[in-house]
């Protein structure tokens, strides 16, 4: 009956420690990735690299000007397209927890979410790019909000879900027609859980370049045109990373900097909605 | 006294800055049946976890006092040496979901790395099931999940796990709360039966199963231990008139 | 909807377009789906009738040829996801581990948690370019020291930077079903004399293996879907890879590659690719989450 706690207490310290252990080493690439990031990207960064277009090779100097709109053009086409959808699809699902529509739509927006953004990219190419015959900010919008769409009806029915059937019924009792309900007090009590998820869609989007590559393009000069190629800051980092140019390179790294820090700066602003919006029931 | 298994002396418990035990004094000797009530909250599971040291899985805990096991200090003792000496049934049943029945019964070496001849963990199995008065429902069974058992064996296959360790004393937090009638009786029958072996401590908020199964009764109020003795003479003489009042049914 | 009474302000035709907005916009997404894989066949269709089921174990790729099969890349998929899940393993369960049992709250916690969601949040192509410019040189110098062919580029590489993207998904997904153990079967475990690792090793594990796997099952989605960093360090190359340090392409790199300059025979193949990849991921996805889901009802249900 004797048994070795001592041993085994050992035992018990090595494994935490190998747990401690394993799980800082996977921080390591992180703090390497921003540490890079950082060193490398801020160098470049001044006046004329973010307000300014790019040069052809041989000539020193230009920024990524285009690039910034055409990102900023790609997230309000793709958001215009995929809000309204989204959040109505995930009124649906919250109003009709149980059903035939709505199981399919769940399995649906899994299937979506799970759907290699390439793949997606092919899609908007096949139906937006083939038929027009040119690249275009359009194709790329299209694409990005295929992407945002599972994500945004997700939270908006996992928020719904959450605010108490009580409130509902108070306004159903005040005589509240049931849209008006649903648009005037449900929608709002649930507002910084939809916010907050079409937030993070967005950061997911933001950062976003295999669905890119054969919609929107590329563009070096300035583009407003939702029928024509568009720049976008992920395009560019790929486009001089593959590049042969030192210089390039270096834009690369630059580039990449304003574009973590937007993708953190969404994140952060996501979560502190969620938190600070948050409504107590 | 030589035959005592339990002694609480002048023993505090606090949780951050709230005192949950105060001075509490308490012996139980051999093989009966000690059952701690009082109205809840009162401190009484706090009081049975200090012994099994389970209290200290919850950080912000802190206790002053001593308590003895058979003559021997549990707080300096080794916690999961301790465990071993002390059997615990909890409110709820918890079967261990990804073991089936045999392996549920044996857990306690299992876990604690300590292997046995096979015949001899059938025997333990054996027996400590027939402790709990659960072999002949059970043993032809003995290979499948232990989850699809009703409530009330779920909570005999725990008391069997408890039993498998031979422990020095059972410590019963509530272990019939969930349960139904029938099986409560059950199980209660099964305490008078056990403690021609074992030592019980039970912590109950059911006034009329401390009446029908303890020798000894502990009457615990806003954390202060108000009246410890022989339950017949609690329950018809109380010496406190909180006492009186809680099993009268004023308060609790 | 039909008990709905009328309401005073003549509502009911405005609420019944609502109700019909409401279902259109739900159906518009099962209507999506169907249209993504009605077009991507409709568009493979071409290469399917010329290859058939001969296109999964074609060894060539040759545009000029018009010779087109997938195994390439199909071996450059399985070789980069399977690497890159055994090389994340340790880590995620680790990460899991610590957040869901060592230090659930707490400073320590929220650091690391935060820093995983970071991890998680950093843009595909940005790893790619950090790859490039730093994996790389490092792999390089490593087979230079075991006498590989320095390539820098190929299938351990990517392997590398797949791992790293991927441990934040299976961790996170890890953490939330080890905090679904319930405590009153680990307060059993330690009751009967057990230390943490004991508890964490027969107890936790076991019980939230299914959710452990189905963690795992999608990022190997994610693994397999993963385009910019993979194809900016595989090596794009289009025959069979010899080796772990070998460069090679993954169906989905070679569709980054070669589908902005594709056309006719060629286009339509990497569609059949892409359609692949699409049943493929989704196949992974819906195992996955409906795992997950089971794991999360049946703990909800215990604590009811």
């Amino acid at each position: 009956m004797k048994d070795h706690a001592g041993a085994r207490l050992i035992k018990d310290m090595i494994f935490k420690c190998a747990v401690c252990l394993f799980a800082f080493i996977s921080l390591l690439p992180l703090y390497l990735i921003l540490y890079y990031i950082t060193k490398n990207g801020i160098m470049v960064i001044n006046w004329d690299f973010l307000f300014s277009l790019p040069r052809p090779i041989g000539e020193s100097g230009g920024g990524v000007f285009n690039a910034i709109i055409g990102t900023v053009m790609l997230i309000i086409l793709s958001c215009i397209m995929s809000i309204p959808c989204g959040i109505a699809a995930g009124i649906y699902l919250s109003e009709n927890k149980k059903g035939k529509l709505s199981n399919t739509i769940r399995l649906c927006v899994i299937v979506l979410q799970g759907t290699p953004s390439i793949v997606i990219g092919i899609i908007a190419y096949l139906w937006v790019v083939a038929p027009l015959k040119t690249f275009s900010a359009l194709s790329g919008g299209i694409a990005l909000s295929i992407m945002m769409l599972p994500v945004i009806i997700k939270t908006t029915e996992e928020t719904l879900k959450l605010i108490p059937y009580h409130l509902k019924e108070a306004s159903l009792a005040l005589g509240v027609p049931y849209h008006r309900t649903i648009l005037k007090v449900i929608l709002p009590s649930g507002i910084s859980g939809i916010l907050t998820g079409i937030l993070l869609s967005v950061a997911r989007i933001t950062g976003e370049t295999a669905p890119l590559l054969f919609t929107a393009f590329g563009n070096q000069f300035m583009n407003m045109n939702i029928l024509k190629p568009i720049d976008s800051l992920p395009y560019r980092i790929f486009y001089y990373a593959m590049s042969p140019y030192p210089e390039w390179h270096s834009f690369a790294w630059g580039a990449s900097f304003i574009l973590v820090v937007l993708t953190l700066a969404l994140n952060l602003f996501a979560r502190g909605i969620s938190v600070k919006w948050k409504i107590q029931f | 006294m030589e035959n005592t298994v339990l002694k609480v002396e002048n023993f505090c418990a606090f949780f951050g800055d709230n005192k949950i035990l105060k001075e509490v004094n308490l012996s139980v000797s051999k093989n009966v049946v000690a059952a701690l009530m009082g109205p809840s909250g009162c401190g009484k599971t706090t009081l049975i976890r200090c012994v099994n040291r389970m209290h200290e899985l919850i950080p912000g805990t802190a206790i002053s006092g001593k308590m003895t096991l058979v003559n021997e200090d549990i707080y300096t003792m080794q916690p999961i040496v301790l465990r071993r000496k002390v059997g615990m049934v909890f409110q709820k049943p918890n079967p261990f979901p990804t073991m089936s029945i045999y392996e549920n019964v044996i857990a306690g070496y299992k876990l604690n790395g300590i292997r046995i001849p096979r015949g001899e963990l059938d025997n333990i199995v054996e027996q400590s099931l027939k402790k709990a008065a659960l072999w002949e429902e059970v043993k032809d069974t003995l290979h499948r999940k232990g989850t699809f058992l009703s409530g009330g064996q779920q909570q005999r296959l725990c008391i069997a796990r408890a039993l498998a360790m031979d422990p020095e004393i059972l410590l019963l937090d509530e272990p019939t709360s969930a349960l139904d009638p029938k099986s409560t009786s059950q199980i209660e029958e099964l305490f008078v039966e056990l403690k021609k072996n074992v030592t019980m401590l039970l912590v109950t908020h059911n006034i009329a199963q401390a009446a029908r199964v303890s020798d000894f009764t502990a009457f615990i109020y806003l954390g202060e231990l108000i009246e410890f003795g022989p339950t017949e003479k609690m329950f018809t003489v109380p010496k406190d008139k909180r006492t009186e009042e809680y099993l009268t049914g004023k308060f609790g | 909807m039909k008990t709905k009474k009328k309401t005073a302000s003549g509502g009911n035709r405005s609420e019944k377009r609502f109700n019909m907005a409401l279902t259109a916009s739900g159906g518009f997404i099962v209507v999506l789906l169907f249209a993504v894989f009605a077009t991507l066949l409709a568009a493979a269709v071409a290469s399917i009738k010329e290859f058939g089921l001969f296109f999964f174990i074609g060894k060539t790729w040759d545009s000029s040829t018009e010779t087109f099969g997938a195994l390439p890349f199909l071996v450059g998929t399985l070789c980069t996801s399977f690497l890159a899940l055994l090389i994340s393993i340790p880590f995620s369960i680790a990460i899991s581990i610590f957040l869901g049992e060592y230090f659930k709250e707490g400073a320590v916690s929220t650091f690391l948690r935060s820093a995983v969601e970071v991890l998680a949040g950093i843009p595909s192509v940005i790893y790619g370019l950090w790859g490039l410019f730093l994996l790389m040189p490092a792999v390089r110098l490593l087979e230079t020291q075991i006498g590989a062919p320095p390539h820098g580029v190929g299938i351990f590489t990517s392997s590398l930077i797949l791992a790293i993207m991927i441990i934040p998904f299976s961790a996170s997904i890890g953490r939330e079903v080890i905090t679904l153990v319930p405590g009153d079967l680990k307060e059993a475990a330690y009751s009967l004399g057990a230390t943490r690792f004991e508890v964490i090793k027969n107890i936790i594990i076991p019980y939230a293996r299914s959710g452990i796997i189905a963690g795992i099952l999608l990022a190997l989605g994610r693994a397999i879907g993963e385009t910019m960093a993979v194809t900016m360090l595989i090596g794009n190359s289009n025959f069979l890879p010899t080796g772990i340090f070998s460069p090679a392409n993954t169906m989905a790199s070679v569709i980054a590659n070669e589908f902005a300059e594709a056309t006719g025979i060629t286009a339509s193949s990497l569609i059949y690719i892409a359609l692949v990849l699409f049943f493929v991921t989704t196949v992974v996805n819906i195992i996955g989450t409906y795992v997950i889901q089971k794991v999360s009802i049946e703990s909800s249900k215990e604590v009811t």
